[in-house]
């Protein structure tokens, strides 16, 4: 274990690195890579390395970057890539078949609004409209994190009772570009973390087909099946997290991370970064005598729904801060949680950082302020109006 | 012209333990892609390959899940990516030492169109794919409109007054890629098919083999007339069967004898061409053109054989 100063980003591709160097005993990596600010730095630092039974293939689109992915990992090999924004939307398409075809491929992404017009700063609408096709969502609050959770994505990908692809999301910029001291594992401790990779469905000598046509009770059960391992993911992390804190000496976050949560009466409840302003926000408030906690949900999907309703229950007012907006209807993250209130409670969506602007603990006060004079939750309500 | 003898060249049973089409496909009667799978398994023999096929005709003859008609390992890519899922397959089996060709099997819309791109970087790159494009001239799988190779003429189901554009020159924008070897294959005749996939087989890099395939769907012709289409378009001169090594050796393997009377014939035996009422007149001076061209490329004058 050695301490280095890396970015979010160099991270991500130093833990990949890392994991593919760990299958040199097996069916080794390949990558496809292509770049987009903020991730670019990503596919650079992994293009940079050397990797023993490994290939980072510099393919011509982000299509293509998952495309080689879904190929590499047909074949039984480890993947990963990097992408953002407007990268991962041309790449929905792979991303959707690496999932349908139960490939465990990780992917990393830096989160960035989607354009024209052109905006190259953080916004998770671009991650989030893949909620719903059976990949595996992370959102990370710091580099230490960022780095774990893309170790234990690989683990968890590649789990025979899981075998799909994950997300690891970092705000671009905001945590993508940030750097910090991050604890690096030695090659040996992540060899003995993540064991070879298995995928049993891989294209070897028997003459199978892999993503043909289906009839359409095949392709309810195959859908049914995926949502079921989803719903499995939950305790199979659990075993991950055990595993991790065995071989590294520090344990990767719960799918909800919750901060002064238990006696708060208020909970400010957000995504990545976000959840890391609203815990400062909760000590700012502390301070003043309002018992306010945080909750930031980290594993996004599969929706760690009783969690969540756990640590909602008996609050009197909850804030759920969204950078993004599905529009038509609100926040995203509200719009998962709103049900999982009590129905006493005021839950209010504040829309906020849309496209990369700051959210700082004194916009959280202000929204405190603005959910403390309500008698109910309503509509979204945009940061900058409140 | 001399009718090609298939001496063995059929599928027989000591050609694989298991055929690479296997019966019981969904494919119409008398397609192109049919009979480039049959050859393609008669060339394949013993060598391990695994098949990329993207969104296309040969993704429905596949069949349903969990059967499947082909013999050999195949994934199915969504219809932009089969040569970058090609690339990382490729890339795994020669990362473990394996005596594995990657095969891709793509329509002209894979190839031509929306798979382009992707097919465009793997050349670049020189991956070891062989990229086979079966090229019926149309979207087939999605009933039969236009597509970059279909020749101008052509009515489909989007162009109902007939195709205004030419046709893509294909194997012209594969050769400026410089791969080591790109071909166009007459399914009319079997020496030549065979020995091209069987030389693209065996060959490293990014090899790609032009199949100009019947589909009397989108043809509307004859299906019993599918390899003699082929063999009308080949002796017209319509579709030239060359080949070009490094992109810059360029052979002609078949020489036409560029008779109006087979390209009459090419033309009204489809009725795809009866709205827009082509005739041979009409498609002379670019074919002449054409072969000009390939003549000046490939450093020969004088036709090479007349019977072949």
């Amino acid at each position: 274990m050695t301490a280095q100063l890396l970015s979010a980003n160099h991270g991500a591709a130093l833990a990949a690195t890392l994991a593919a160097r760990a299958n040199r005993d097996g069916r080794g990596f390949c990558s496809g890579v292509y770049p987009i600010t903020p991730s670019t730095e990503c596919m650079e630092y992994l293009c940079q390395q050397q990797i023993e039974k490994g290939r980072v293939i510099r393919v011509e689109s982000e299509h293509s970057a998952m495309g080689v992915c879904i190929g590499a990992a047909s074949a039984g090999a480890r993947t990963f890539t990097a992408t953002s924004s407007n990268g991962l939307a041309y790449m929905y398409e792979n991303c959707i078949a690496a999932a349908c075809l139960r490939l465990p491929v990780v992917l990393a992404v830096a989160n960035r609004t989607l354009g024209p017009p052109w905006n190259i700063w953080a916004d998770h609408s671009d991650a989030l409209t893949l909620r719903d096709h059976g990949l595996i969502q992370f959102y990370c609050a710091d580099n230490q994190e960022l780095f774990d959770t893309v170790l234990c994505a690989f683990r968890l990908a590649e789990d025979r009772r899981v075998m799909m692809p994950v997300m690891v999301n970092m705000e671009g910029f905001i945590l993508s570009h940030t750097v910090a001291q991050t604890e690096i594992p030695d090659q040996s401790q992540v060899d003995a973390f993540l064991p070879l990779t298995d995928i049993p469905h891989r294209l070897d000598r028997t003459p199978h087909t892999l993503g043909q046509i289906e009839v359409p009770h095949q392709t309810e059960m195959h859908r049914w099946q995926h949502h079921n391992a989803m719903l499995a993911v939950p305790a199979i992390y659990g075993e991950i997290q055990d595993r991790f804190a065995d071989i590294f000496g520090r344990r990767p976050d719960d799918p909800v991370v919750p901060y002064r949560a238990e006696d708060a009466d208020t909970l400010i409840v957000s995504l990545g970064t976000i959840g890391s302003t609203a815990e400062r926000a909760a000590e700012m408030m502390r301070a003043r005598g309002d018992r306010v906690g945080a909750l930031r949900v980290r594993l996004f999907r599969p929706l760690p729904a009783d969690a969540i309703r756990a640590a909602f229950a008996g609050k009197k007012r909850i804030a759920v801060i969204d950078r993004d907006i599905g529009l038509g209807i609100g926040g995203v993250l509200w719009s998962e949680l709103r049900h999982l209130a009590d129905p006493a409670t005021v839950m209010q969506n504040y829309v906020a950082g849309l496209g990369g602007g700051d959210i700082r603990p004194e916009h959280m006060m202000k929204m405190l302020a603005d959910l403390e004079a309500r008698d109910g939750g309503g509509a979204p309500a945009m940061m900058e109006a409140v | 012209m001399r009718e090609p003898a298939l001496d063995g060249m059929v599928q027989t049973v000591l050609d694989r333990p298991e055929p690479l089409f296997r019966k019981g496909n969904t494919n119409c009667g008398g397609c192109g892609m049919s009979s480039t799978l049959q050859m393609l398994g008669h060339a394949v023999a013993e060598r391990r390959v695994q098949l990329v096929i993207p969104a296309a005709c040969a993704a429905v003859a596949g069949g349903t899940f969990p059967q499947s008609t082909f013999g050999v390992p195949t994934l199915m890519t969504t219809f932009a990516a089969a040569a970058a899922a090609a690339s990382g397959m490729a890339s795994v089996a020669a990362l473990n030492d394996e005596d594995m060709r990657v095969i891709v099997l793509a329509g002209d819309g894979g190839t031509f169109d929306i798979g382009f791109a992707s097919l465009s970087a793997a050349a670049e790159r020189n991956e070891d794919i062989l990229f086979i494009c079966y090229d019926n001239e149309i979207y087939g799988n999605t009933g039969g409109q236009r597509s970059s190779a279909t020749p101008a003429g052509a009515v489909t189901t989007n162009t109902p007054d007939g195709k205004v554009e030419q046709k893509k020159d294909i194997l012209a924008v594969l050769a400026a890629h410089r791969i080591p070897y790109a071909a166009s294959v007459s399914l009319a005749h079997a020496d030549d098919t065979l020995r091209k996939l069987r030389f693209a087989l065996d060959q490293k890099g990014f090899r790609f083999l032009h199949v100009l395939s019947p589909c009397p769907t989108g043809w509307k012709s004859e299906p019993a007339l599918g390899l003699e289409l082929v063999r009308l378009a080949v002796r017209s001169g319509l579709f030239p069967i060359y080949e070009i090594f490094d992109g810059k050796r360029y052979v002609v393997n078949i020489e036409p004898d560029f008779s109006d009377q087979a390209l009459d014939m090419y033309l009204s035996l489809q009725r795809r061409f009866q709205k827009s009422g082509l005739t041979a007149a009409d498609l002379r001076p670019a074919i002449e053109r054409y072969w000009q061209n390939l003549r000046a490329l490939s450093g020969r004058i004088v036709p090479a054989r007349r019977d072949a």
